[in-house]
């Protein structure tokens, strides 16, 4: 077994064994309370630049099969969990995960107590760390390298406070998801057709709509108000992704161009901070953010709780009561409510403007990983989408 | 929403006695929805008959009646206490049944009481097999190809559809009672046939086989708003074959990906909501099949269950409770999350550690009975363990069995050529032990691809056991036992016992060296949240990790152990008393309760301080010390109130300089020895049956002919009357004798025993069982129970009753005097237990245990003094004359009698029907010293006759107050049933004797028909013997007492035939002389209800009288 060494900024370390690849790593530390779904959780785009800790201690114990990834490859910094799977085991799995993140070249560390370091970042915040093992822990005379060296590392690692990452996730080019019809077929005649603007997109969600007969025009993030004309979009869609929503210039702009147009809009996660930055509310960075499958979000519409998927450490800064005028030029895009809160934190968890055919959350409808409960949001926005075109 | 304003009062009912597959869960979750509903401002009543219980504790209800659960008991008690709603969903299949029973008759309507909880709408499409299978339909979801049949004949025809094997469940039976599979056409005749009997709607459903396929289970909440929460789910590890309650599960499932775990999640959702489960709880089944993943939706419980009860201590959230909540109107939004104290309920629990329960079964005290696990749930407790990974967790839970061969081992040389062949061929049969089998079949290295096509266990888990064997290879082969080393060992679960059979040294050896290397366990918390969120209950359980969250205190703590599973002869009595320990001493204490068993009251993290859910072995408690002691003082720690579990560390834990509270493990040791409590009782000029030990047949042999036969023969070590045997003759002996060496044998130590122990068995004499409570100088008499059946019956399994029925004043204060010279000769400080035998005027004894007994709740209820309570402070320090002031002890004891007291009758209830022989016949039901009992009742009224009628209607649904009884009895005991059958011909039964007891009656002129017996066949003409007349349900009554342990030839096949028919039966004069009366009792009409909180006003307002009386 090879020794790992995770360091926090803050100089904490925790000693345990290389898990993954070997070598050394860096990123912003968060950890993940899902019991399931570790194979989403490491292609979700969202996790760029992260390392991430999982709360569970059992990981890998179906393997990874070639089905429940939610991009091409694995997306995650680093990962640390307490106890890896020895053997895979599940009908579906076709190889274990230790190799895929050593063919991936993730770093990794395992039998730490990932307690003590989630309670450690639930009362600090989340922060720099990095995973040094193999080569990379020891010096050119094959000692152990010090600590402090090693966190002089950490420490000249960038922050996630501003970064603005979605160009390093987003498809380079655009492509299609066709729409599917009850049988799972393509649908040749879509019911509407979405401009799905790629800023760290999941797999599941292009799926989402498509499953609901939508034609969805995936663009890549540095897309033009006239790439997404061009689609003939019924509706324009925006992901999650990583990083700093106060970084996203472009991509608010982009959305700005669309609410003018009042072309109807949806977002989820990263989309829900650019339309609440849109509207000229600001963001924030929460202290260690929601990260799980099992967040209570109240519909406020409704009154009515849904167990929901989140991986967010940024939020939107809304008044939660009641409603508001959009702050943005003078309220040039009217009035605007808190749709959904969590009932953990009262985070902003939703936004629906009521002047403008446009809404978003900052949850995961989608799941993958996650409960079901949200994906009545894809139907909201294909009403949306219809109401329009009947207004029109 | 804030709750309901329409409903001011509800009538909660409870589970009645401990049966196998409804424990004390249900006290568990009806405790906790009494205790809610009283937060609430609502009028409680409550109704159970099982006295041990904490909810029928005075305190947790405004009126509680300890009667029989009956559909007329509880009309009486609805039209007397007129409650606006009843809550039937948190006291089991008991609970449920009876509402549905309640609706049936119309009783609902009459009295405009409203089912809150759950409708019966709900109740039978949750229930019904065929309502539930469109159910799951309508879900999107797969049920199993089924048939419903109400005869064998349809039976037969659905199966030619089905195929074997096929399973067999009868519809709205509890614990999976009456349901098995069949294999072949004998099986399925005798499967079907006891599950139509069993099923009240006579229905059963036939099954195309998920053997062998994974098994899951969801436990989910749902509230009026529509708002669904899936709380936990578990994963057997054992496959769909094996009950769950008697397989090993495991909490998160550890083996489905996130895709997978979202369908069971989705069809649960839809099928609680399809069911119709508005406000509460439910758990369902599902299979998975694991090469397709194809999913069937197994079963649904539309209320609170053991899995709901695991799955609350297993994630922290409180199910019973919120279901109470959601019940009385709050939505899951509404409620806050007690352990964070910051989020609300309405969130999916999430765990950063892995949960395993294991099952504890009791088949040696039915030696006939087959030990194949099967869809009937035969488990009699379970244990559950957290760690921070599976290994950890299930070598906890494991030797929380707290039992010989319960935990892995790596005795001897692996297994090889046909020892293997055989236990490779074994591990196919799902029993007890299998998992042990199937760690040795793997340490012989046989593959986990054929141990998996053997035994359907998933191979993640066999190779976890696999990871165990190689690390308890790697601590054997160290060179020395490093830091490195022992870590490694401890994190995989291993205990310093293990690690010292592995090292062939003592365990002492090796925790000393874990000691000195600074390795010990640290404390997590259970927070429902994975650490997101702090957590504001101090609920622990250990792990070798490395950091602790035990918070410092200032007040001082005082541990109380527990008694770990729920066994036969330890059970629900047990926690009672250490939760009423708790009770006591929190305030002027820090109360921290150790205990492994979910299934408790102890184990709900709002009875003490602080809870430690760990195993209770000497090294366990011994860390759980060393952490408490690190957070601040400890005041000591109380092991007497847990039962032989607790008590049996007592003098290790003192050795070890922990500061036992109450009586001292000297004391114990004093009133267990044999010579020193001998050296007590003549030292205070009491007598005891003579009696001698002997370690060798002859010596038996001659111990025995000295003292005289009969004797009552035993090994020293007993639990529960464990191998006790009455024995007449020197054959017996022998044979006793014979069957002990084999056994000693096994263990490797041929031709020697442990210490026999012999004592002239007493015939004839009347048991009497007294508990009191001693502070060193004074002597509180809490109770004397009179048992019904003669000494050499298990005082467990005895019925009794309190006052003692036909005891003078004389021979009271008898009892009280010796009582206290044993008390004060052994040197008792808390409770004491003693059993003596009345025989010709001279008070032998038996025993005494100076700890909690059995008895102790039963006789608080029946007193109304709670015994436990005062016991927890005299052990830390008070004294009685103090609590009499304080008014926690009366002013008089149980030595008054106060004339007009009411009479209490406790009654045991036994598992025969749970178990059969391999032959698929039920074990004989004989009473002996042996106790087998699970639970037990109490009939409450004002004299004996009716009280004793009540224990009955509540044991097992009542004596027949007409009809046929049939008599038979042994020689001895021809002469003492002349009256009681007169009597009983005289209340209008027929009856129906064998021609030696037939002729007896005749002389006493009794007419009776004569019958024939089963050994001489049927007749010429087809003339039907006792067990056909029995088995076509012709007879109402069985009495039948056996002649000894050897004659049991036609006595076994008429009580196998009356537990079959399901009638009443009575197996000793005594019972009979009982049951006469209680029949007379009950022929003069519907009982009188009576809470506990009315006696008692009626005791204290006698007491206020006889105070006036003399001060006037």
């Amino acid at each position: 077994m090879t020794d790992a060494v995770l360091v926090l900024e803050d100089g904490r370390t925790f000693t345990g064994q290389a898990y993954g690849a070997t070598g050394s790593t860096l990123g912003e530390i968060v950890f993940n309370t899902g019991m399931t779904g570790y194979q989403e959780t490491l292609t979700d785009p969202s996790y760029h630049r992260q390392i991430v800790v999982m709360t569970a201690p059992h990981i890998g114990n179906t393997g990874v099969n070639d089905d429940d990834p939610e991009s091409a490859r694995i997306w995650v910094a680093a990962y640390v969990v307490r106890d890896p799977a020895r053997r895979a085991s599940n009908w579906r799995s076709r190889r274990t995960l230790d190799d895929d993140l050593a063919a991936q070249g993730i770093v990794g560390i395992s039998g730490i107590d990932t307690r003590a370091l989630t309670r450690h970042l639930r009362e600090l915040g989340v922060m720099r760390a990095g995973i040094f093992s193999g080569d990379a822990l020891v010096d050119g005379g094959g000692d152990r390298r010090p600590d402090d060296e090693l966190l002089t590392e950490v420490l000249a690692a960038p922050a996630m406070a501003g970064a603005d990452l979605a160009g390093e996730v987003s498809t380079d080019t655009a492509y299609v998801v066709e729409a599917l019809g009850p049988d799972g077929e393509p649908l040749g005649t879509p019911v509407a057709t979405v401009a799905a603007v790629d800023l760290g997109i999941k797999a599941m969600t292009p799926q989402r709509m498509a499953e609901r007969g939508i034609r969805v025009h995936v663009l890549p993030s540095t897309a033009s108000i006239d790439d997404v004309l061009a689609t003939e979009a019924d509706g324009v869609f925006f992901s999650n992704g990583p990083g700093d929503p106060g970084a996203a210039t472009h991509e608010i702009d982009l959305l700005r161009e669309v609410l003018d147009r009042r072309i109807p809009f949806f977002g989820i996660c990263y989309g829900n901070q650019l339309l609440g930055r849109a509207l000229g509310f600001g963001t924030y960075k929460l202290g260690y953010g929601h990260r799980g499958v099992n967040q209570p979000v109240i519909d406020r519409a409704t009154g009515k709780v849904e167990i929901t998927a989140h991986n967010h450490g940024f939020a939107v800064d809304a008044p939660l009561d009641g409603e508001s005028v959009a702050p943005h030029d003078g309220g040039r895009y009217g009035r605007v409510v808190v749709s959904h809160v969590d009932l953990n934190d009262d985070v902003v968890e939703g936004l629906r403007a009521l002047d403008l055919p446009a809404f978003s959350v900052q949850y995961h409808p989608e799941a993958a990983a996650g409960p079901h409960d949200a994906a009545y949001l894809f139907d909201r926005f294909l009403d949306l989408m219809n109401d329009q075109k009947g207004a029109a | 929403m804030p709750r309901r304003t329409d409903i001011s009062s509800v009538l909660v009912i409870g589970s009645g006695p401990i049966v196998i597959g409804q424990a004390c869960e249900f006290d568990y979750s009806g405790t906790q929805a009494c205790r809610v509903l009283k937060e609430e401002g609502l009028r409680v009543i409550l109704v159970n008959s099982n006295p041990a219980t904490i909810m029928t504790d005075p305190e947790f209800a405004d009126a509680t009646y300890v009667e029989p659960i009956t559909t007329e008991v509880l009309t009486t008690i609805i039209a007397k206490e007129r409650p606006d709603a009843i809550l039937p969903t948190l006291g089991g299949q008991t609970a449920l049944n009876a509402a549905i029973a309640l609706d049936e008759a119309g009783v609902l309507e009459k009295y405009d009481v409203e089912l809150i909880g759950a409708n019966i709408p709900a109740i039978q499409k949750g229930e019904d097999r065929e309502q539930f299978k469109q159910v799951v339909e309508v879900c999107g979801g797969e049920s199993a190809r089924s048939a419903i049949v109400h005869t064998i004949e349809d039976a037969l025809a659905a199966v030619e559809d089905l195929g074997y094997p096929v399973v067999v469940r009868p519809s709205f039976t509890m614990g999976g009672l009456g349901s098995g599979i069949a294999y072949d056409e004998a099986d399925l005749r005798r499967i079907v046939g006891q599950g139509l009997h069993y099923s009240p709607t006579t229905e059963v459903l036939l099954e195309e086989s998920i053997l062998g396929w994974k098994e899951y289970e969801l436990e989910l909440m749902r509230d009026k708003h529509d708002n669904v929460v899936v709380v936990c789910s578990i994963e057997n590890v054992d496959p769909v074959g094996v009950h769950t309650g008697d397989s090993v599960t495991v909490a998160p499932a550890l083996t489905l990906t996130d895709r997978e775990f979202q369908k069971l999640r989705d069809i649960g959702i839809a099928v609680i909501r399809e069911v119709g489960v508005d406000t509460g709880g439910c758990n369902i089944q599902f299979a998975v099949e694991p090469d397709t993943g194809r999913v069937v939706v197994i079963e649904m419980n539309p209320r609170v269950s053991r899995s709901s009860a695991l799955a609350s201590k297993a994630t922290g959230f409180p199910i019973a409770k919120i279901a109470a909540k959601l019940a009385v109107g709050y939505t899951l939004d509404e409620i806050p999350n007690d352990i964070t104290g910051s989020t609300p309920a309405s969130f999916e629990p999430t765990l950063d550690y892995v949960v395993v329960k294991v099952p504890r079964f009791a088949f040696e005290k039915f030696p006939a009975a087959d030990d194949t696990l099967t869809t009937t749930m035969k488990s009699v407790g379970e244990a559950m363990a957290l760690g921070r990974n599976f290994t950890e967790a299930l070598g906890k839970a494991m030797r929380s069995i707290d039992k010989k061969g319960s935990v892995f081992h790596w005795d001897g040389q692996p297994a090889t050529g046909e020892a293997l062949d055989r236990l490779v061929e074994t591990i196919a049969r799902p029993t007890e032990g299998r998992l042990i089998d199937v760690q040795q079949v793997l340490r012989a290295g046989v593959s986990i691809e054929t141990v998996y096509e053997r035994t359907g266990i998933d191979p993640w888990f066999l190779d976890q056991v696999q990871l165990i064997n190689e690390v308890a290879q790697a601590t054997a082969d160290a060179e020395a036992l490093t830091r490195e080393v022992l870590a490694h060992a401890k994190r995989h679960g291993l205990s310093d016992a293990q690690i010292a059979q592995l090292r062939r040294t003592s365990e002492d050896a090796v925790r000393g060296t874990r000691h000195a290397v600074g390795l010990r366990p640290v404390f997590k918390t259970v927070d429902t949240c994975a650490a997101e969120f702090a957590a504001q209950t101090p609920y622990h359980y250990s792990s070798y990790d490395e950091e602790t969250e035990v918070q410092p205190r200032t007040r001082p703590a005082i541990l109380i152990l527990g008694s770990g599973p729920n066994r036969i002869g330890q059970g629900i009595e047990f926690d009672y008393s250490c939760v009423h320990a708790a009770l006591a001493l929190k305030g002027e204490y820090e109360t921290v309760m150790v205990n492994c068993n979910p299934e408790t009251v102890s184990t709900d993290y709002d009875t003490s301080d602080r809870l430690y859910f760990e195993p209770l072995t000497f090294e366990d408690v011994l860390e759980v010390y060393t952490a408490e002691l690190a957070a601040g003082p400890v005041a000591g720690l109380i092991v007497t109130l847990g039962g032989q579990t607790p008590l049996s560390l007592a003098q290790r834990l003192q050795d070890a300089g922990l500061p036992i509270l109450g009586t001292s493990p000297q004391a114990i040791d004093a009133a267990e020895d044999r010579g020193e409590f001998g050296k007590v009782l003549a030292a205070a000029g009491l007598p005891a049956p003579a009696f001698g030990t002997a370690t060798t047949l002859a010596g038996a042999r001659e111990t025995a002919q000295r003292i005289g036969f009969p004797v009552l023969v035993r090994p020293s070590y007993v639990l529960g009357g464990r191998g006790m045997e009455i024995v007449y003759d020197q054959n017996q002996l022998t044979g006793y004798v014979e069957r002990a060496l084999e056994n000693a044998a096994d263990g490797g130590r041929a031709g020697t025993l442990p210490p026999l122990l012999i004592d002239r068995f007493l015939d004839d004499a009347i048991e009497i069982d007294v508990d009191a409570l001693f502070d060193g100088t004074e002597l509180f008499l809490g109770g004397v129970m009179e048992h019904i059946e003669e000494a050499g019956i298990h005082s467990g399994d005895s019925a009794c009753a309190l006052p003692p029925v036909t005891l003078s004043n004389a021979e009271l204060e008898r009892i009280r005097l010796s009582t206290e010279a044993i008390a004060r000769g052994v040197g008792v400080h808390g409770l004491l237990n003693i059993q003596f035998a009345l025989v010709s005027d001279v008070l032998y004894v038996l025993e005494a245990n100076p700890r909690a007994s059995r008895t102790v709740p039963f006789v608080s209820k029946a007193t109304g003094v709670s015994l436990a309570k005062a016991a927890a402070l005299v052990m830390a320090g008070r004294s009685i004359a103090d609590l009499r002031a304080a008014g926690i002890l009366p002013e008089q004891d149980a030595s008054v009698v106060d004339l007009d007291s009411p009479v209490a009758v406790k009654e045991a209830v036994l598992p025969f029907k749970r178990f059969r022989t391999k032959e698929g016949v039920v074990v004989d039901t004989v009473l002996g010293p042996e106790m087998r009992s699970t639970g037990e009742v109490m009939g409450f009224d004002v004299d004996f006759p009716t009280a004793f009628a009540k224990s009955q209607d509540a044991a097992f649904g009542g004596l027949p107050t007409g009809g046929r009884a049939f008599i038979s009895v042994a020689d001895r005991d021809k002469r003492s049933i002349v009256f009681p059958v007169k009597r009983l011909a005289e209340l209008g039964f027929e009856i129906l004797a064998t021609e030696g007891t037939a002729a007896v009656l005749h002389r006493s002129g009794i007419r009776s028909t004569v019958v024939r017996k089963h050994s001489s066949g049927r007749g010429p003409a087809g003339e039907p013997t006792i067990v056909d007349l029995i088995t076509s349900g012709d007879v109402d009554m069985i009495v039948n007492t056996p002649s000894g342990q050897g004659a049991r030839a036609d006595g076994y096949e008429i009580r196998a035939a009356a537990v079959a028919a399901d009638k009443a039966m009575v197996t000793t004069v005594q019972q009979l002389g009982a049951a006469v009366q209680a029949i007379e009792a009950a022929q003069a009409g519907p009982f009188s209800v009576t809470s506990l909180q009315e006696h008692d006003a009626a005791a204290v307002a006698r007491r206020e009288a006889r105070r006036q009386a003399v001060v006037a």
